[in-house]
């Protein structure tokens, strides 16, 4: 479709209460409220043998504290495992406070409620818990070793076992003319947004109603959650998401221990909190009590022919879920799904272990498995091209999927338990294109001018393909209200992706309105009650083709109505502006504000549109005033349902410069193709691009979570875990393809995760190729590229063949010449 | 930062007063003595407060003491005054033209923000290993003025820095000022170090000092090093540099001697071996510097 | 669980706690209140004078989030107690814009060029570059990237809030030349 706003590099309606200071993020509400705090283990695994919270209830201005003892009801059961799958055998999520045994630093023990945060971090700072410390399990060679269990009735910590295949890999590599096998890592990190979550709820005494505003990605899912656990009918709770500053998954997560201890206590302390009470999350317990992500062990083994076409490939992965496992395996299962990216892979196997360890709980973060995926394909595809001493663009290229062949199914079972059909993309337009932006040709010369002068540089690319827009639905409601102005309600959240803009620009053009009389409101149960929420790069799918629907039946309604008073056919009338009018004969209209005056038939004239309303004033007296088969009002709504995800792609070139004595990896130039389909606002999806490059290259280059053995997290603050700055992160350069998905009315695809997700594998690829060996592990820090240096000098990590043609892998068996293009099945080329 | 475990984002209760007068705030210190500490930028002090790794009982604040901020040019030192922030030295020409070394280390210290309220006697009173203005002190040769109610006395640097975080400051004594001499003659300085983001403390870092004899062969040369031992170490490389040009063969000498003096240490950040090896980098890059400076200072 | 009554429910000080009266100059408007001394800035900004443009996303200095105009240069306002401002000028980012609502140059610059996403570190960006601006009105590439590289944000990776800077630039130079 192409009309006025869709596609437009519309100003965001959201940025002028945002940059005057009127936004109102959860820790600006509820100025009066009492202020909750919470008393976490500072052990990662212990039994809590006693608590004394006597010298914490003296302390002034306290009002309650509670420990597991005191919750009643279902808020003494476990929190709820909200993804169950039958692979998850042995799922275990928390109490909202300890029972008895904390499972990782951070936990909450005891809830304090006070008159300020400040007495009741004094309060908390008084309770004195003993513990009595049990043998910690930090790390995926401890879980996997299962010396010491998570989980006493989970011996071996596993929490799961998932294989799934396609075709026979053993017969596939087996037959194959090379193999090769990758050991590849990468470790934790976290969305870190910069607003940490954090919750305030009120009881509403006289109402015998609660109203819970939540630092959220799922309102409508809160709302249902809290209700389950205080045992309140729906209706009487009411869930809201004010402004949220930023998400990046960690907020899809629900309900926190916080968020149901917060408006239980508000319900219970009703007489002594008549303003609600208040928990907004510190940096520091964002660090060792929200979620993190990334955390996996994988190993390949790759079967291809001498062009570098995949024959087999069996991927086996560790993936560390933390101490439960409230949001089930998806993490692990889109790693595995998601792996396969724009390729065919012959046979497949992808047999996943999730993993109990006594750390901070992993739910999805920005990619949501994704990244660890497309590290262990695009490495892969990187060590094939570098064994046949072929291109590595080249090796992607035989092994696209063809526009032709699009849809394509993978023979897999995605994240959302439909197959893994991939709807639409064109991949060598994509790579072209890249190859051009880059400039992937002329590096070589390049490399060789910068040797002249002493520097260290290298390229390298990375590929891959998202699902987003994953189901079940989302829903819209569109009202234009006699004014004029247009109220549009969606049920799933904002966390600064734009979304009252980009809704207000589909709403504005399918309805014909301006833009600027639409007002989009989401995430707020009262507005819309059913909803799913915003994660997997889905809102824009979803929402904007509810919306869209929505508006359609709007548009149907109001030309119906206008067209009674113009007597005209509806189909010929058209909406300009906010105005109906007849095509071809202007003059003869009817606005908008006044249709929705119609619409509604009125006894009562309590203003001027009311009085043109009246069921005096209007109609024919013969019929009902409100049809049989209408409802008042020019309104509507409507959901989208699809039957599966729509794909994006696209594909990351890097150019790297590594310093020769500090080792210090400089990114100087970050290229990205992306192809989400036809853009509402590229405005704001380069902005999205931007915002993931730049959690690719932190995530590749900066952060991690440091455990030590006792699983104490060493960098829980901003001083130690390293967000970049601006000074650290490139210029990212982007061209587009939009390729349209068939799957939805608009054609659109999700864009919200994309940048982040080669980050790391496309740098790897690029740091490689500076330094003339493997690099299998991610993060890497300068001192972590200084020491594979040395370990490469000493020969125990395998060179590049390209660059050390002459050294051979210390691994290979004797005798084998890597010039030697032999067949070389029967003894694998085995790499660290 | 690391290492202590936070427990909250909010300070414990202090007492707290905030004298007008210098003599009003050595008295207060005289009374309250071993419990206090002193507020100044706070940009140190206010994070242990909050994250409660810090909770002294009173926090005397001398924000309000006038007379403080001056910076002076006198008796051969750039004497900076116990308000004075970082901005206002880094930005003070008087001082970046007797001492050059203060600019060129200043620009590292944090970030801007954090500058405009930190001060110069905050940060060497503060006694972090990797902080750059302790170095500096060390390799200048530089003293702290500090003082009680009953006078004052004036600390060489050599003797300042006993550990990290911990300084010859007794219990209720007010460092006043500090005093770094200023450049002699054909004289070239250079900061150098690593961090890891803008604005972080330094992996390691480097303040040189090189003097130049007329024939320019150099006549001393010295480097202060942080982030390599518990305190900001000075090395003196007078005995491979001295009478040299200083080629690229004598620098490495000279950063293998500075690396003997050092002693890396690992943490999350970094390996030992690492640190060492950046340490030799460093060195020999903050002495090519200071010597292009000194040679630059020679031809004006 | 322990419950007390309390019968002086509204947000003070608690006894035996020292508190302190102060006045607290923001954006031109002096406010008398007393507070306790332990006080962040922040927390008074936010939470006694209920202004709550000021963000914090660490309370210890790193992020930038909270960042104010004290006396017009830039500083954290989660690394100031409230008590040793008294009487001093404070610039928030409720301050920025016009009487009339009109947008400063920099807010304006930041909408241009999508500088915001969530909007979380968005005032201390712009009273960084409010700051920034003033002294370095024509600014380098180089020079607007430095100056926003002491404050963090998760969302936009920096480009446009560079872009943003520098559109700021100009714009306040046309406006200069109206003026
Ligand atoms: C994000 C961030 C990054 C930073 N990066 C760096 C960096 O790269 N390099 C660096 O060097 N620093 C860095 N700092 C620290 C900063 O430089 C501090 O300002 C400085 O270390 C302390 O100065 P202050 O005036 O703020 O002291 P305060 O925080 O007020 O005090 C620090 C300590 O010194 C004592 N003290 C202060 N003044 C006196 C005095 N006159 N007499 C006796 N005792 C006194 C205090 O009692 C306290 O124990 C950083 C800080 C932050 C928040
Ligand atoms: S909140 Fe003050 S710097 Fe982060
Ligand atoms: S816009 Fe969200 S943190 Fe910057």
């Amino acid at each position: 479709m192409s009309t006025a706003m869709f596609g437009a590099p519309v100003r965001r309606h959201e940025d002028a209460r945002l940059l005057t200071g009127a936004g109102r993020y959860l820790d600006d509400l509820g100025h009066r409220a009492l202020a909750a705090a919470f008393v976490r283990s500072p052990h990662a695994h212990a039994r809590v043998s006693d608590i004394d919270v006597t010298a914490a209830a003296e302390v002034d201005g306290v009002v309650a504290i509670f420990t597991y003892e005191d919750l009643t009801g279902r808020m003494a059961e476990p929190l709820p495992l909200l993804i169950p799958h039958p692979a998850l055998h042995a799922p275990r999520t928390a109490y909202p406070l300890a029972r008895g045994e904390v499972n990782h630093v951070g936990e909450p023990v005891v809830m304090v409620v006070a008159r300020d945060r400040y007495l009741a971090e004094d309060a908390a700072a008084r309770v004195v818990v003993s513990y009595d410390p049990l043998p910690a399990v930090v790390g995926l060679p401890a879980a996997r070793s299962a010396r010491h269990a998570v989980h006493p009735d989970v011996p071996d910590n596993v929490a799961a076992h998932l294989v799934q295949a396609v075709g026979e890999v053993d017969t596939a590599i087996a037959a194959a003319p090379h193999v090769l096998e990758l050991d590849l890592e990468i470790e934790r990190s976290a969305s870190t947004p910069l607003e940490g979550k954090g919750v305030y709820a009120r009881w509403n005494s006289d109402e015998g109603s609660l109203r819970v505003y939540t630092s959220t990605q799922a309102s409508t899912s809160v709302r249902a959650a809290v209700a389950a656990k205080l045992g309140l009918p729906l209706v009487k709770v009411d869930c809201i998401a004010p402004d949220v500053g930023g998400g990046f998954g960690v907020k899809i997560v629900h309900p926190w221990p916080e968020e149901v201890l917060v408006a239980w206590a508000a319900q219970r302390l009703a007489a002594l909190a008549p303003e609600g009470i208040k928990w907004t999350e510190d940096r520091w317990e964002h660090f060792v009590s929200s979620a993190h992500e990334r955390g996996q062990l994988q190993h390949v083994r790759v079967g291809f022919d001498s062009d570098g076409r995949l024959l087999g490939l069996d991927v086996t992965i560790w993936h560390d879920n933390g101490a439960y496992t409230p949001y089930g395996i998806i993490v692990p299962i889109i790693t595995s799904t998601q792996l396969l990216g724009p390729y065919k892979p012959g046979a497949y196997r992808c047999e996943f272990f999730s993993l109990y360890t006594n750390t901070v709980i992993v739910t999805p973060y920005r990619g949501a498995g994704r990244p660890q995926g497309v590290f262990a394909m695009e490495r892969t595809m990187d060590a094939i091209a570098d064994h046949l001493g072929l291109d590595r663009a080249e090796v992607r290229a035989v092994n696209f999927i063809a526009a032709e062949e699009m849809p394509y199914d993978q023979g897999l079972i995605f994240q959302d338990g439909r197959p893994l059909i991939y709807d639409s993309g064109d991949f060598a337009a994509t790579l072209d294109k890249l190859k051009a932006l880059v400039g992937w040709s002329d590096f070589q010369a390049y490399r060789e001018q910068a040797r002249a002068a002493g520097r260290r540089v290298g390229i390298g690319l990375a590929c891959y393909v998202e699902g987003t827009g994953v189901g079940p639905y989302e829903g819209g409601h569109v009202q234009v209200e006699t004014s004029g102005k247009v109220m549009v309600a969606t049920g799933l959240t904002s966390q600064g992706q734009g979304h009252q803009t980009v809704l207000a620009q589909i709403v504005a053009d399918e309805l014909g309105v301006d833009f600027d009389d639409v007002e989009v409101t989401t995430g707020d149960t009262r507005r819309f009650g059913y909803a799913v929420g915003t994660f997997a790069s889905r809102a824009a799918v979803m929402s904007g083709n509810a919306v869209a629907l929505a508006a359609r039946k709007v548009r149907q309604k109001a030309l119906r109505i206008a067209g009674e008073a113009l007597e005209a056919d509806p189909s010929d009338l058209e909406i300009v502006s906010g105005v109906v009018r007849v095509k071809g004969a202007p003059a003869s209209a009817i606005p908008l504000s006044t249709v929705a005056v119609l619409s509604n038939p009125l006894r009562y004239a309590f203003d001027e549109a009311a009085k043109a309303a009246t069921q005096f004033a209007v109609g024919d007296t013969s019929k009902p005033p409100v049809a049989e088969d209408d409802e008042p009002g020019l309104e509507a709504r409507d959901f989208y349902s699809p039957t599966q995800s729509t794909f994006a792609n696209g594909m990351h070139a890097v150019i790297v410069e590594t310093d020769p004595d500090t080792a210090e990896v400089r990114v100087l130039r970050y290229c990205v193709v992306h192809d989400c389909g036809p853009l509402i606002n590229p405005m704001i999806v380069e902005g999205q691009v931007h915002g993931g490059v730049a959690q690719g290259v932190a995530g590749a280059l900066y952060e991690r979570m440091v455990y030590d053995d006792a699983g104490q997290l060493l960098n829980a603050s901003f001083m130690d875990f390293l967000m970049p700055y601006a000074s650290e992160i490139p210029t990212v350069e982007i061209d587009h393809l939009e390729t349209p998905s068939p799957l939805n009315p608009l054609g659109i695809k999700g864009a919200g995760e994309a940048g982040v997700i080669p980050g790391s594998a496309v740098i790897a690829s690029a740091i490689e190729d500076a330094e003339g060996f493997v690099i299998r592990r991610m993060p890497i820090s300068p001192s972590e590229l200084f020491e594979l240096r040395a370990s490469y000098a000493a020969g125990r990590v395998p060179g590049l063949r390209r660059t050390s043609g002459e050294r051979t892998d210390p691994r290979t068996r004797p005798g084998h010449s890597p010039d030697n293009d032999s067949p070389d099945n029967d003894s694998p080329d085995k790499e660290t | 930062m690391s290492g202590g475990r936070i427990t909250a984002l909010k300070p414990a209760p202090f007492g707290y007063s905030a004298p007008a007068s210098l003599a009003e705030a050595l008295a207060v210190l005289a009374e309250v003595g071993e419990h206090a500490k002193v507020l100044a930028g706070g940009q140190s002090l206010l994070p242990l407060l909050s994250m409660r790794l810090a909770a002294p009982r009173h926090l005397v604040d001398i924000n309000r003491v006038p007379g403080l901020d001056r910076v002076e040019i006198v008796d051969g030192s750039v004497r900076v005054g116990a308000l004075v922030r970082h901005t206002d030295l880094e930005r003070h020409e008087g001082a970046a033209a007797a001492q050059p070394l203060l600019r060129q280390a200043l620009r590292l210290v944090g970030h801007p923000t954090i500058r405009n309220r930190g001060t110069c006697v905050g940060s060497i009173a503060h006694a972090d290993p990797a902080a750059e203005l302790p170095g500096v002190l060390v390799v200048l040769g530089g003293r702290v003025e500090a003082s009680t109610a009953w006078g004052s006395r004036q600390v060489p640097a050599a003797e300042f820095f006993l550990s990290p975080l911990e300084t010859a400051l007794r219990p209720g004594e007010l460092a006043t000022s500090v005093s770094f001499p200023v450049a002699g003659p054909r004289t070239g300085t250079a900061f150098v170090e690593l961090s890891r983001r803008r604005g972080d403390y330094a992996l390691v870092g480097v303040a040189a000092v090189v003097e130049l004899a007329p024939d320019t062969s150099i006549s001393s040369a010295r480097v202060g090093l942080v982030s390599v031992g518990p305190t900001p170490l000075l090395v003196d490389l007078s005995e491979v540099l001295v009478g040299r040009p200083g080629g690229a063969r004598e620098l490495a000498a000279a950063a293998a001697l500075a690396l003997e003096h050092a002693e890396p240490e690992a943490d999350i950040h970094a390996s030992a071996q690492y640190r060492a090896r950046l340490v030799e980098v460093l060195t020999t890059r903050a002495l090519a510097q200071a010597l292009a400076n000194a040679s630059h200072e020679e031809a004006a | 669980m322990r419950a007390q009554a309390d019968d002086g429910l509204p947000a003070g000080p608690a006894a035996g706690e020292q508190t302190r009266e102060v006045t607290l100059r923001v954006n031109g408007v002096g406010h008398r209140l007393r507070l306790p001394v332990r006080r962040l800035l922040s927390d008074a900004l936010r939470h006694d004078l209920e202004r709550t443009g000021t963000h914090v996303g660490c309370e210890h200095g790193v992020c930038g989030a909270c960042t104010v105009l004290l006396e017009g240069r830039p500083v954290r306002s989660c690394l100031i107690l409230a008590v040793s401002v008294d009487g001093q000028d404070i610039t928030t980012v409720e301050g920025l814009a016009a009487p009339d609502g009109g947008l400063h140059p920099v807010q304006q610059a930041f909408r241009e060029r999508h500088g915001l996403q969530c909007g979380f570190c968005t005032p201390g960006f712009l009273l960084t570059t409010v700051a920034f601006l003033r002294e370095t009105p024509q600014p380098s590439e180089e020079q607007a990237r430095e100056a926003i590289s002491g404050n963090l944000c998760r969302c936009t990776g920096y480009q446009n809030i560079l872009a943003s800077v520098l559109r700021a630039a100009e714009l306040s130079a046309g406006r200069e030349e109206q003026a």
